[in-house]
């Protein structure tokens, strides 16, 4: 396993470094010479021409990559051209903050998910498994932008349970220091804030969860139902075991791994596409940081914030797969 | 053994999140009772007075005024540094800001500032006449890329700025600026002190330091920005306000639903067709901006066949301004006849519009060798800005007068940025575009946008035509200002003729606030001055 896991620690390096170079020549490819946008509408060629040079924008692209991967290897993701601040340092309050959002969003996710999944197996054809697979269908296809602020609407402005955006009340700030606020509020023992991160989490992740869970609660119907279809079930039931525990222990175990592959590639996906979410309820996150480095043209930010984003779903698919051999002993990874 | 310890915990694990969950929800509807979620939301106990949250659509990209060109940033800098002269509350005359009193030489190129005594920068400096100088200084003498506004405004007209003595300022120009004191307003031309941009050297756009009635505090980079009260604000009894926190909301409707709940105190980017909701609740009030804008559609007449004049001419008179004000600006905007809004000093109010005649048009453009119509691009743009709420469906209500006169226009868009630099390049046979006056002079409209020398920067629409370029130049640098405008206004009847654009609309921003808020008036040129403002809670 130890080997497994070192092996494939090693092949991701080709894959980002694959990875690395799409992303050098796809932002490339976007018209627009950043020095002009970081300008503005009002700047002479010459001052365009010299911050170009500035910029190391006029080198050939081989040179430029060279300089990237070489900074990549030291552990420098660049300076942002916009704000002149590593970006190193500039990243992680935005990632943090996408993290905390999907990471409750797939929690909703999972436990909503799954266990509609199982009961509507369980249930097959019962009223439960109808309404909760045209839930499903739904969720799967609704727009976030729409359902975001319908949820602004209803729970902020009309019940006002919660608040419509943000991740804090700004009239009393977080003190920042690992920048999840529920870990921040928690050390600092300020549990009134965590109760109000958290609301300000809710519908945000909320959202976020839809489709996600949507897809989770129809891949574990399905294979719950391949599953409960087995003999070993059959035999399982004959001699007596609860129901309960036949669906949740007996079948579940046997139906996990097609949705633990789905659960890793959706937490992958949520960390960069919450973008939407992030616009809705103004959530400072890396979708939001990325998408106005794109605006500016910042390209180093693009580049590492694609990059770092990358990284992180490819580690969460290894987990995923080294989970495979925990929860199920056939698997060996040699 | 072991296969059982892993399918317990992962069923322990279920049950757990299940019940967190289940907690969570339950504990958020029992939540619904009594009011105490707003004080959650926090705005009773903190707010002790004087708070004020300012939602907005996008951050800053400085808080160097100088540095910078972009109508965010100078949201929050004019109330941070303060300039030599200052604009009115709703107007763009010129009053006492830094610099008391103020006189001119009789050939227009020397101009002598009285400066206020006993101001001092946020850092404790003392504001001179040493620290204007080494403003300007820095402006005219550092990377010359960084400080476009004093490129664009000043550039190498003036010669150069002295500290007579220690409250006078002498500035030498080799050419008069007609407008130099309307500039000087600007907030890009905002004092800063000459220690901390020492102090900080690159990083100074992170670390504002001015006179103003706010000192900076934090910038949490798309989040927030904040500013609080400078205690020893020259200004008795000013700012009113003891913090503002400008938050970013990008969202429209968030934005409006963050002030419905009194998340944010105030908003600005207001759709115009939320206007009727947000005055029928008592809680809130709708405030308007005075125009100082114009939204149009840019004919490039480098474009065959916009090149002909009479082609021109047939679009203009083939749309229907008050069918788009009507249905895009719920009626909170005037047609716009010339390229600037009539509060402009030099505003020619005799030119006469091309009226909406279809039949008109098609003769012209029969005439113009067209009988038939022709094919052409309409770029719509893909941002909403004040001048232009809904680009796309502008677009697409233009889209359909043009076919009325056999003209076929094609819709296309691009991401902002690229929209920009193809349009400057010349590649848009028409496009939506519009401009946001900096300093209410005539100067900054129809030099800006129509001169050939803006060709390449703001003029568009590739438009060229001598007797502009002439009347324009002597335009700026006369100091007669009667002069000035009779010049401006034959500068517009020919423009009006050339038909280089499709005049739209000089729209009113609307901006939203909480009912608590009294003494905010929204400035023309988007930059609001906060420290009169109160707010009760």
């Amino acid at each position: 396993m130890l080997s497994y896991t070192i092996k494939r620690l090693l092949s991701l390096i080709p894959v980002l470094l694959g990875l690395t170079l799409i992303v050098f020549f796809m932002i490339r490819a976007i018209p627009g010479n950043p020095a002009q946008i970081i300008l503005g509408q009002l700047a002479t060629e010459e001052a365009v021409a010299e911050l170009t040079k500035q910029l190391g924008l006029d080198q050939p692209w081989y040179t430029q990559f060279f300089l990237y991967l070489g900074g990549l290897f030291s552990g420098d993701l660049g300076q942002s051209l916009r704000t002149k601040s590593p970006i190193n340092e500039e990243i992680w309050p935005f990632l943090a903050a996408t993290a905390e959002l999907a990471l409750c969003a797939m929690l909703i996710a999972i436990v909503i998910g799954v266990n509609a999944g199982i009961i509507s197996a369980w249930f097959q054809n019962s009223w439960f498994d109808y309404v909760a697979m045209i839930l499903a269908l739904v969720g799967v296809s609704m727009p976030i932008f729409w359902l975001g602020l319908m949820e602004q609407w209803i729970f902020a402005i009309n019940l006002e349970w919660l608040p419509t955006s943000g991740r804090e009340n700004v009239r009393a700030p977080i003190d920042a220091i690992t920048n999840f606020y529920i870990i921040d509020t928690i050390i600092q023992g300020r549990f009134d804030q965590l109760w109000i991160v958290i609301k300000h989490l809710i519908l945000p992740s909320a959202a976020l969860a839809t489709i996600p869970m949507a897809i989770i609660a129809r891949i574990t119907r399905s294979t719950m139902l391949e599953v409960m279809k087995s003999d070993f079930i059959r035999t399982a039931r004959a001699k007596g075991l609860r129901m309960f525990w036949v669906v949740y222990k007996h079948s579940l175990k046997n139906a996990v791994i097609p949705v633990l592959t789905i659960i890793g590639l959706q937490t992958g996906l949520l960390l960069g596409g919450a973008i939407l979410t992030e616009t809705i309820f103004s959530w400072p996150g890396i979708g939001r940081y990325i998408y106005e480095a794109i605006n500016y043209r910042d390209y180093p930010v693009i580049q590492s914030g694609i990059l770092v984003i990358a990284v992180i779903f490819v580690l969460i698919n290894l987990i995923v797969d080294l989970l495979y051999a925990v929860i199920d002993p056939r698997i060996k990874y040699n | 053994m072991k296969k059982r310890k892993g399918i317990w915990a992962l069923v322990l694990m279920l049950l757990l999140s299940l019940a967190l969950v289940g907690c969570n929800s339950s504990s958020t509807s029992n939540e619904g009772e009594p009011d105490d979620s707003t004080d959650d939301n926090g705005t009773e106990e903190t707010a002790a007075g004087g708070q004020l949250v300012f939602g907005r659509g996008g951050d800053s990209t400085s808080l160097d005024p100088a540095a910078t060109t972009e109508g965010e940033a100078f949201k929050v800098t004019v109330n941070l540094y303060e300039t030599l002269i200052n604009f009115g509350e709703q107007d763009t005359e010129i009053h006492p800001g830094l610099a008391t009193e103020w006189s001119t030489s009789e050939d227009g190129l020397t101009h002598t500032l009285k400066l206020r005594e006993g101001v001092k920068f946020h850092d404790g400096t003392d504001f001179n006449a040493d620290a204007v100088v080494y403003n300007f200084e820095r402006w005219k003498g550092g990377d010359k890329e960084q400080f476009y506004y004093y490129n664009s405004q000043f550039g190498d007209k003036i010669d150069s700025v002295t500290a007579v003595d220690e409250y006078t300022v002498e500035f030498k120009l080799n050419t008069p600026i007609a407008p130099f004191y309307k500039n000087l307003a600007m907030s890009p031309f905002g004092i800063a002190s000459p220690t901390a941009i020492e102090e900080h050297g690159d990083n100074f756009f992170k670390n504002p330091v001015g006179t103003g009635p706010f000192k900076f505090k934090e910038w949490r980079e798309n989040d927030r920005i904040t500013i609080v009260k400078n205690e020893d604000y020259w200004q008795e009894g000013l700012p009113k306000l003891d913090e503002v926190i400008f938050r970013v909301i990008p969202e429209n409707s968030a934005r409006l639903n963050a002030l419905a709940t009194g998340e944010v105190d105030l908003i600005d980017g207001v759709n115009f067709s939320d206007k009727e909701t947000i005055e029928s609740n008592p809680e809130l009030q709708v405030f308007e901006r005075p125009s100082l804008n114009i939204g149009y559609l840019g004919l490039t007449s480098t474009r065959k066949p916009l090149d002909n004049k009479l082609v021109r001419q047939a679009l203009n008179h083939a749309v229907n301004k008050q069918e788009i004000i009507d249905a895009f600006y719920a009626g909170a905007a005037d047609p716009a006849i010339n390229p600037m809004p009539p509060v402009v000093a030099g505003y020619n109010p005799e030119v006469e519009d091309y009226e909406y005649d279809p039949e008109k048009a098609k003769e012209l453009l029969a005439e113009a060798g067209y009988p038939d119509g022709f094919e052409m691009e309409l770029w719509a743009m893909p941002v909403p800005r004040p001048y232009m709420p809904e680009g796309q469906k502008v677009a697409e209500a233009l889209q359909k007068m043009f076919e009325e006169i056999g003209v076929k226009a094609k819709i296309v868009t691009y991401e902002w940025g690229t929209y920009l630099e193809k349009a400057n390049a010349g590649e848009a046979d028409t496009f939506l575009l519009g401009w946001t006056g900096d300093n209410g002079d005539a100067d900054n409209f129809l030099y800006v946008l129509l001169d050939e020398d803006s060709i390449g920067s703001n003029n568009y629409s590739y438009y060229k035509n001598d007797e502009v370029h002439e009347l324009l130049l002597k335009a700026q640098a006369s100091s007669d200002q009667a002069e000035r405008d009779e010049l401006y206004k034959q500068a517009q009847v020919i423009i009006k003729d050339d038909a280089p654009w499709i005049p739209l609309v000089h729209s009113t921003p609307l901006l939203a606030g909480s009912a608590n808020i009294s003494n905010f008036l929204a400035h023309p040129t988007g930059s609001d001055l906060l420290s009169s403002v109160e707010i009760k809670n």
